[in-house]
């Protein structure tokens, strides 16, 4: 008989703490998992921001717009290939005001091309008229650009509302007030989950004529780089052509963009980690627990083990390897199934994430913290079952 | 006749590791329930503490914040007029017509930035919120390009500490003072004089009109009267409840995710309650029929095993409380998804979180204990005294 069956046999005899063990062991490393995956997908939807665009935004914060004149001397930038703009608009359903999703309000012709490659139009209204678009646009998105009031919008928005291609949906708004309606005419996917698929973007043409008065006001500008390589000297000298004017402007990469929205939960990630550690902590005082009450019972065992010639380090090794096997499997199950139901579920706290992603780091970190934690509550008993004087064990009676 | 307490107490002293290691199992997951209840608490509290009951706060029609409203000059005007607003010592009406904006500050010490409200108030107004207090420097002198900054902020971010410069737009700020308000939302933001930065930040509108009510009571009949006049298109509501619908969905979410997190973290706690109380329940086979010769009832002694494992988790939950215990004024900051700036404050370890995490012991040791408990109380009177 090998000494891993006998591992097995040892774990199969008291069936029911083994199966509480195991159990307790799952729950912590979904747990474990799923915080962890909090982190992952902050990280995540820093990662989605391109390198090769820059963000430029008015430099006292993002509520404060730029003028619409800046466009073309940001075009006339050596190093800028297209620039675009939008708007955020900040309405709210006005029939489950708590229920929030983002809108934008975007320059089309340029922002569809900028971004063609980070989305897919999955689904597109046909055009009533003869479907032109704006050059390098998706001929897709022909009936949108015939509607002023039409709209774009995530198919995760889209399914979760039930809503249908041409619907006309009603925003009401916060900063621009009044009820506005706009009809849906596509539909997008993100190629990288992360992008979000809860948005609603529509014509800024609209928002400049309905909602400013024409004053053509812009929240920021995406400048699309032909070298990305050139990055941090386009920023540098387009904040300096602004640094003295009206309204000065703040540049960076798209990337740092999204982690400054990252920055702003504040010391919540920091939390969130210490929880973590605080349930691995909580259950290997579990694990541990259980391997000491094992052992313990076994106690005349272990010496009759030794009476047949096992030395110190056998035994040693042998009890090591069940509080490891038992978690190992354990492990597997949480860490894994935190994988599965998160992504599965698709939660994304009301908008304010991106979906769900448990990275397969963080699943092998979770099965290598469940080995750990096995082997940690092994290693008193195992040092103690090691050392154990024979005739005194067997003289015990209980 | 019930088994006395000092025999389960005896008990749980007889395997100290054992004992020990499943109740700081429950006291993790006290301590993490406390935690998350705590900083619900804390932010909270914050916001209420911004708002008090004797103000009312005036913003437009359908603004779910102060950002997103606007109040013109001459609805501000109209507002400055009402018999309804209480008039302080020196006979002016105690009435704050605040503009409210954001500024993206970096942070001190580390990489990145967040949004900082900035409040253009009325220094004629300060008398309006009391609790706001000087702790270094002086305030600033209406009409200079002076500001004062909420003393949370110097720790956190950039250009915040006393004689270092703002800049907003073609403009330099100094910073003159720092201030308190009681642990108030307050004190992170950036208070300057209205007159100076509303040019310089090129807002002609206010964000909101905060007046104290000569008579609290008639805040109903006010609200209908203002929002019902057509010249100004607003919406009233007491400051306290304003800044109570602000914390309302952080704090939810903070507290939500806080229980579900405990709640299943308690699962693993009570599984392994359990493996003790099993394994209780093993080792005394015997005095379980000693006991039940004795003469007491399978309903004592299963009575007794419950107690015993609620006691081993009530040893635990203190224990939880005893570490979530020091968290209690630690500040921590975070954004507001409510009006998009950062907020810092305290956690609050209130009696009534410590309560709950006492009861959510309890609850885990009931849970983990019946069914071993129920082992006990069904042992055959014959086969326990003949186990070995």
């Amino acid at each position: 008989m090998s000494l891993f069956s006998l591992v097995l046999v040892n774990l199969g005899r008291n069936k029911l703490r083994t199966a509480l063990t195991v159990l307790s062991v799952v729950v912590a490393l979904f747990l474990f998992c799923s915080l962890r995956g909090v982190l992952d997908t902050l990280a995540a939807s820093i990662r989605v921001g391109s390198e090769a665009r820059l963000v430029t935004r008015n430099a006292i914060s993002l509520i404060f717009p730029l003028p619409p004149a800046y466009r073309e001397r940001l075009a006339a930038q050596p190093g800028v290939k297209t620039v675009s703009w939008g708007n955020w608009f900040g309405g709210r359903d006005p029939v489950d005001p708590g229920d929030f999703y983002a809108q934008f309000a975007v320059d089309a012709a340029t922002y569809f091309p900028v971004y063609a490659s980070d989305i897919d139009l999955i689904l597109a209204a046909r055009p009533q008229g003869p479907g032109v678009v704006p050059a390098g646009v998706d001929p897709k998105l022909a009936a949108f650009f015939e509607d002023r009031t039409g709209c774009v919008v995530g198919e995760k928005l889209f399914r979760r509302k039930k809503w249908r291609l041409g619907q006309t949906v009603t925003v009401s708004g916060t900063i621009f007030p009044g009820p506005w309606p706009f009809v849906i005419r596509a539909v997008y996917r993100a190629k990288d989950p992360a992008f979000g698929e809860e948005a609603l973007l529509f014509h800024w043409k609209y928002l400049e004529e309905k909602g400013m008065g024409g004053s053509g006001a812009v929240g920021w500008y995406v400048l699309e780089l032909s070298d990305p390589g050139q990055a941090g000297g386009v920023s540098r000298a387009v904040d300096a052509l602004y640094e003295n004017s009206a309204a000065a402007t703040r540049t960076e990469t798209e990337r740092a963009f999204q982690a400054g929205f990252v920055s702003m939960y504040g010391n919540v990630p920091f939390l969130v980690g210490l929880i973590g550690f605080a349930v691995v902590f909580a259950i290997l005082l579990v694990a541990a627990n259980t391997m000491m009450m094992a052992t313990r019972e076994r106690t005349g065992e272990y010496a009759v083990l030794k009476t047949l010639g096992f030395d110190d380090r056998t035994v040693f090794l042998l009890v090591l390897a069940e509080g490891a096997v038992l978690t190992l499997g354990a492990g597997l199950a949480g860490s894994l199934l935190a994988k599965l139901v998160l992504e599965g579920s698709g939660f994304n706290a009301g908008g304010f994430l991106p979906p769900m992603t448990v990275s397969w780091t963080t699943v092998a970190a979770g099965i290598g913290i469940a080995v750990f934690m096995g082997a940690v509550s092994g290693v008193f008993p195992a040092v103690r079952a090691s050392r154990l004087n024979i005739v005194e064990a067997l003289r015990r009676v209980d | 006749m019930a088994i006395p307490i000092s025999y389960n107490l005896r008990n749980l002293r007889q395997r100290p590791a054992s004992t020990l290691a499943t109740a700081l199992g429950v006291a993790l997951v006290v301590a993490v329930l406390i935690g998350a209840l705590a900083l619900a608490s804390g932010f909270q509290a914050a916001l209420l503490e911004t708002g008090s009951p004797d103000n009312a706060m005036v913003m437009r029609v359908g603004a779910d914040g102060e950002i997103s409203s606007a109040v013109t000059r001459e609805a501000a005007a109209i507002l400055r007029a009402l018999p309804d607003v209480a008039t302080g010592a020196d006979g002016r009406p105690l009435i704050s017509q605040d503009m409210v904006v954001l500024t993206n500050l970096d942070r001190r010490g580390q990489t990145g930035s967040s949004n900082v409200t900035v409040r253009g108030i009325d220094p004629a107004a300060l008398a309006l919120r009391p609790s706001v207090r000087i702790v270094e420097g002086r305030m600033f002198t209406p009409g200079t390009d002076e500001v004062i900054v909420g003393h949370r902020l110097p720790r956190r971010f950039a250009r915040t500490e006393i004689g270092e410069r703002l800049r907003f737009n073609q403009r330099e700020f100094s910073v003159v003072g720092h201030f308190e308000a009681g642990g108030s939302a307050f004190e992170s933001e950036v208070w300057g004089d209205n007159a100076v930065l509303m040019p310089v930040l090129d807002r002609d509108v206010f964000q909101s009109v905060t007046f104290r009510l000569r008579d609290p009571a008639r805040l109903p009949q006010i609200e209908k009267q203002l929002e019902g006049d057509p010249r100004l298109g607003v919406e009233v509501k007491s400051e306290r409840a304003f800044y109570a619908s602000q914390s309302q969905l952080l704090s939810t979410v903070i507290r939500v995710a806080g229980i579900l997190v405990t709640l299943v973290m308690a699962v693993g706690a009570v599984f392994g309650a359990m493996n003790t109380m099993f394994a209780a329940v093993g080792a005394r086979t015997r005095e379980i029929g000693v006991l039940l010769t004795l003469g007491f009832s399978p309903r004592a002694i299963m009575l007794s095993f419950v107690l015993e494992s609620v006691l081993l988790a009530l040893v635990g939950g203190g224990l939880g409380c005893l570490l979530a215990l020091p968290i209690n004024g630690i500040t921590t900051s975070t954004t507001n998804w409510s009006s998009f700036s950062e907020v810092a404050f305290a956690f609050r370890v209130t009696p009534a979180a410590l309560v709950a995490g006492m009861v959510f012991a309890a609850a885990m040791g009931l849970v983990g204990g019946l069914l071993p408990a129920r082992r006990a109380a069904k042992q055959p009177l014959a086969a326990s005294l003949r186990a070995a």
